[in-house]
């Protein structure tokens, strides 16, 4: 069976692939939808879903249009999660590689640099990294990959230390091939799955972590995004409360989606595992 | 003498590991925008020119950077955090004041988590393919996949607003003035929301760990071998599945309780809860950076020893390890 | 004859969708009386453990009964509940299993372990299971049954694990044990101890053993009848003896004649005496880097070596697991390195040499692999497989492709196999494509190591008769590296014999086969399975390991 077969007949899978397409086109849209800055205030504060026709999702505190902010935001959701999953695969996959191959010196090293970053607190890293760097797209990517790399590297270390052994890598090694050619060519192709499965959790661990950061005020001030949106309802939650669930049921879905591909990925991708399952 | 090298061994990795963090923790103070001396005393506070020069000398922030780290790393190894200029107290009075709720918060939380969430894995890894064992996985699935501080709005509006069952806010309830046992029934009272809200996560996390790993392990030859000595299905997964599946769970938790001390961030924030991460959340809201590294040095310590209480009982509980390492 | 134990009467076992074949086993009947050792031989995919396994109840996920009943003492097994089963399993039918390293649960002591078999059928008071434990290690002949007891798993070694996989079987005194490949992971000398503990218990206990192997050696060993099965068929099945010498079949013929038990090495004509590859005072040493504070451990893998190989010649280098004949191996090709020695090839020591004079010299010898399943990389198609060593040196692309499938050809597989991915091969035919990747830089000496010993036996005869020709062909000299005496036997011209990192015996194959002059070369040989012409009297190695 190939691997889309196998992938199709996971029914939670292709649930998650359509969310996720709806979202993409949700975001791809909102520039057409909503030209106009998500900022603006259009209308009366508070408007309850479908009270005023034109806003189906009503308005914030300040008058501002929910359905345009919730479009914007998918955008920078889906942005900051891809680009810091790239930006932080970036960095996990040569560290692991380079450490899982060379094993000795090279690897204590990488992996007590590794280490250290695991062992600060996750959010809290984050947290301080953006406040120190002032909140800006960029410091919250760069923010969300420096603490999320590590898994990668040693996942990728574990997947070489384990294959650097394997007869074929050996047999490459007798008959000449460079260290870059088997690491390359031999090793990496067959890492790939497990990355792959990796990185689809990881852009949802990071749209979880984006959100976190802009509810506690450290989102980019020029962009609208899901987090803020919950965090500058919070303290109306008695008088509005939809205006905290929409932007969250939104978080949810694209998570949930996320991570439902990301299994079907896995089951797909390493059949021998998914039968035991 | 095994143990004791053992011993030395961790704190001394340990000890590194903190100093690598406070490094870290200097150059971020440097790295922060602006005037070092402007961070430190919270940028409102910067205003006044001769305020900063006073601090400039009194931390040495003429000297050069080499100094100022030797200064500052003898600073916190006497415990000796800073000043925060916003709060008008010493940082390490700060954190200490607040750390006994952020504990409990997590312990309970910490507790909570791991122990249903090991249930939840264990009844979903025997119902496998059957509704139940699903609907603890979709249910899983689905507390991983929400945002920890939405879940929190969500039960505040829930059982506070709408059912109007627990407290929404705070530690204990204000001008109540509550003595002994109904005080610590107050607490425990307030302690609820924040505390399945904050675990909910980790259960999730805790509950798919234990699934897989008790899956993988009742494939293993073992397992045959106890079927083949006509033990009954009870006792397998109990005895022989559940123990060895429960070693890989171990090291999660030592991860995932670092994470549940920045975590509880967000969770205070949302319950206005007096822990050290409600008090990293002001901080960050007066820019007040000194506080700030100083929780953020604090929360790593937390993970550190945390780290060694972990390895020391996964030491316990796997003969193997006590072996190889003797 | 008196009634029969186990009685299996038109069984069929299906397969879950989307197997090689319908069922795991086909319409198969077969009895075994009381105080019987029945073997049922086959090689892999046989479907040889499949009735074992339905007996016992413990079939696994997809395999379910198609037809037929599994009568034991009269009642048929195949229809009981799960709860009455259980009541079967341990009490009175003990299973043990091929896997001693895995099959024992990590986290609890042996002692326990044993005292669970009473436990699960209410047996006994948790003083009286103790002592009946340490009892049954005594009767397994453990060394030191008391500390035993304490153990935990990986404190034992493997040998002890399978003896405390018998004693744990044995605990309730079964009518029937069922043994399935119990020595296989097992080394040689260890094989034999083990074999030899279950005849005599057998005989103690006047139990039956349906005995399950893939091994002709090991049934001349311990059978009483044989049952012989191949894709889920009985082919043969009929007394031991008569089998071994008159076996019907042809496909037992050749599976007794792939490895025979008895075999001497054929005289052979002395090779050049010019000598390709020589080793001298080559030296390694295993540390474990042991970490802060934790004291670091030591393992001789090699002390001393010496040898010279001729050109054209065959040297076989047999020993047991740690003896360090993979570890010479590797140092010879370049994948370990001695501490101290020299390794010359045609007089020009390796050891000193570096950059691209190392990397000319080192394509001269080339190595065949183990595992036909990790030999192969499984994302890179077979043609490129054979031809990325020639690239690596500069060969253009082209005329590599154009060589790797000449090699296809002569390694006996069809040219347009280098198109295609390895996992549309068998092991036998992986192997094959791995020979043509060492040939493929035109080596002058190839390093085989355990090269067909993860292939069934009929496979791996014509292995071997492959790398015979090959080895003529190209004019190569060969090193083979093996635990198995038999496979040594059928290809070496002369023999090198390791123990604990040192060479004990090294001479003509047949001498030392005829009259081995080492205490452990004896030992060795006398420990091959279905050796008829050995000692009849008991081996006086038969202490436990």
């Amino acid at each position: 069976m190939n691997f889309f077969k196998r992938f199709a007949q996971n029914r939670g899978a292709l649930i998650g692939l359509i969310i996720l397409a709806l979202v993409v086109l949700l975001a791809l849209l909102a520039p057409f939808l909503y030209p106009d800055s998500p900022w603006r205030m259009v209308q009366r504060p508070f408007l309850a879903p479908g009270e005023v026709a034109g806003f189906p999702l009503g308005t914030d505190t300040m008058g501002r249009d929910v359905a345009a902010g919730l479009a914007h935001g998918a955008w920078v959701s889906l942005l900051i999660g891809l680009i810091s999953t790239v930006v932080a695969l970036s960095i996990g996959v040569p560290l692991g590689a380079l450490a899982g191959y060379f094993g000795g010196k090279i690897d204590d090293a990488l992996m007590r640099f590794t280490e250290f970053f695991q062992t600060i607190p996750n959010f809290a890293l984050a947290i301080v990294l953006v406040a120190i760097m002032e909140p800006s797209t960029v410091s919250i990517v760069l923010a969300i990959a420096i603490v999320s790399w590590p898994p990668v590297a040693r996942l990728v270390r574990g997947e070489f230390l384990s294959i650097k052994h394997r007869e074929y890598v050996e047999a490459a090694r007798l008959v000449g091939q460079t260290h870059r050619d088997i690491i390359i060519k031999q090793i990496l192709p067959n890492t790939l799955s497990p990355v792959i499965v990796l990185a689809s959790l990881m852009v949802a661990t990071a749209i979880l972590l984006e959100s976190s950061l802009s509810f506690l005020g450290l989102g980019d001030p020029d962009t609208m995004s899901w987090g803020y949106m919950i965090g500058a309802a919070r303290t109306v939650m008695r008088q509005a409360w939809w205006l905290s669930v929409i932007p969250g049921v939104a978080i949810l879905l694209t998570v949930l989606a996320l991570n439902l591909v990301g299994e079907g990925l896995d089951d797909a991708l390493n059949p021998q595992l998914a039968r035991a399952r | 003498m095994p143990y004791l090298s053992l011993i030395l061994g961790r704190v001394g990795k340990a000890v590194i590991v903190l100093l690598a963090i406070l490094v870290f923790n200097f150059f971020l103070i440097h790295a922060a925008p602006g005037d070092p001396a402007a961070v430190m005393a919270g940028e409102a506070g910067a205003t006044d020119e001769q305020f900063l020069e006073d601090l400039r000398e009194r931390f040495g922030l003429d000297q050069p950077l080499p100094v100022q780290l030797w200064r500052y790393m003898g600073g916190v190894l006497t415990l000796d955090f800073g000043y925060s200029y916003r709060q008008q107290m010493p940082v390490l009075d700060l954190i200490l004041e607040r750390l006994p709720a952020t504990l409990m918060l997590t312990g309970a939380a910490f507790f909570i988590s791991l122990s249903l969430g090991i249930l939840a894995g264990t009844l979903a890894a025997m119902r496998v393919k059957r509704p139940s064992g699903s609907l603890i996985m979709g249910l899983s699935l689905l507390f991983y996949a929400t945002p920890l501080y939405w879940v929190a709005m969500m039960a505040v509006l829930v059982f506070s607003v709408v059912l109007d069952w627990l407290p929404a806010y705070g530690y204990a309830t204000v001008g109540a003035g509550y003595t002994g046992l109904a005080h610590a029934g107050d607490v425990a009272l307030h302690l609820i929301l924040p505390a399945v809200t904050l675990g909910l996560f980790f259960m999730a996390v805790y509950t798919r760990m234990t699934r897989t790993s008790m899956l993988s392990v009742s494939q293993q030859d073992f397992v045959k071998t106890a079927r083949a000595k006509g033990l009954a299905p009870g006792v397998i997964q109990r005895r022989h599945i559940l123990r060895n599946a429960l070693l890989p769970i171990i090291t999660l938790a030592g991860l995932q309780a670092g994470q549940m001390v920045g975590g509880a961030v967000l969770t205070e924030t949302v319950f206005a809860w007096p822990g050290i991460g409600r008090l990293m959340y002001e901080a960050l809201m007066q820019r007040d950076y000194n506080l700030l590294l100083g929780i953020f040095f604090f929360c790593a310590l937390l993970v550190i020893l945390f780290n060694m209480l972990t390895d020391v009982i996964y030491r316990l509980a796997d003969p193997r390890i006590k072996q190889s390492a003797a | 004859m008196s009634e029969p134990l186990l009685r299996i009467e038109r069984l069929a076992l299906s397969l879950p969708q989307g197997a090689d074949r319908l069922y795991a086993v086909d319409n198969v009947s077969y009895t075994l009386n009381p105080g019987e050792i029945l073997c049922v031989v086959g090689e892999s995919g046989s479907g040889k453990s499949m009735t074992a396994n339905a007996v016992m109840g413990l079939l696994p996920q997809g395999v379910d009964v198609a037809q037929g009943r599994a009568l034991f003492h009269g009642q048929d097994v195949l229809t009981l509940s799960e709860i009455e089963h259980r009541e079967l399993r341990g009490r009175r039918i003990g299973m043990i299993f091929q896997e001693p390293m895995t099959a024992l649960n990590p986290l609890m002591r042996v002692g326990e372990q044993i005292a669970e078999v009473f436990e699960a059928h209410g047996l006994l008071t948790p003083k009286a299971r103790r002592e009946r434990a340490l009892e049954l290690l005594e009767e397994v002949r453990l060394p030191d049954p008391q500390s035993a007891l304490r153990a935990y798993p990986f404190e034992l070694s493997g040998g002890q694990r399978q003896r405390v996989m018998i004693a744990m079987a044995l605990a309730l005194e079964p009518e029937l044990l069922i043994a399935d490949e119990p020595t296989t992971a097992l080394d040689v000398t260890t094989q034999a101890q083990i074999l030899h503990l279950v005849k005599d218990l057998q005989t103690r206990r006047g139990m039956a053993v349906m005995f399950i192997t893939h091994d002709f050696g090991v049934v001349a060993e311990i059978a009483d009848r044989v049952c012989v099965m191949r894709m889920g068929k009985i082919v043969e099945m009929g007394q031991a003896r008569e089998v071994l010498e008159q076996p019907q079949h042809d496909y037992t013929r050749a599976l007794i004649e792939a490895i025979p038990g008895d075999a001497v090495p054929p005289a052979r004509a002395a090779g050049d005496i010019k000598p390709l590859l020589s080793v001298t005072q080559l030296d390694k040493v295993y540390r474990s880097s042991g970490g802060w504070f934790q004291p670091k451990r030591e393992v001789v893998a090699l002390d001393g070596i010496e040898f010279a190989l001729g050109r054209g010649e065959t040297l076989g280098i047999v020993g047991e697991s740690g003896s360090g004949k993979s570890t010479l191996g590797r140092c010879i090709v370049g994948l370990n390195t001695p501490d101290r020695g020299e390794i010359r090839l045609n007089d020009v020591d390796l050891r000193a040499l570096t950059g691209n004079e190392l990397r000319e010299h080192r394509q001269r010898i080339q190595m065949v692999f183990q595992d036909p399943y990790a030999s192969l990389n499984p994302r890179i198609k077979v043609g490129m497989a054979i031809a990325q060593g020639p690239i690596a040196n500069g060969v253009p692309k082209a005329k590599a492709m154009a060589q790797a499938r000449e090699l296809l050809d002569t390694v006996g597989l069809d040219a347009s196999a280098a198109e295609r991915f390895p996992h549309e091969f068998s092991g036998g035919q992986r192997q094959r494509i791995g020979i043509a990747r060492a040939l493929a830089l035109d080596p002058q000496l190839i390093v085989a190591d355990e090269a067909v010993s993860a292939l069934d036996v009929s496979i791996q005869a014509q292995v071997l008769a492959l790398l015979d020709r090959l080895k003529r062909e190209f004019e190569l000299s060969l090193l083979f590296i093996t635990h198995d005496l038999r496979v040594a036997a059928q290809i070496c011209d002369r023999l090198i014999v390791m123990q604990k990192g040192r060479i004990v015996e090294h001479g003509n194959a047949r001498q030392i086969f005829l009259s081995p002059q080492h205490a452990y070369t004896r030992e060795l040989l006398e420990a091959i399975p279905g050796r008829q012409n050995h000692d009849e009297a008991a081996p006086a190695t038969a202490e436990a390991v």
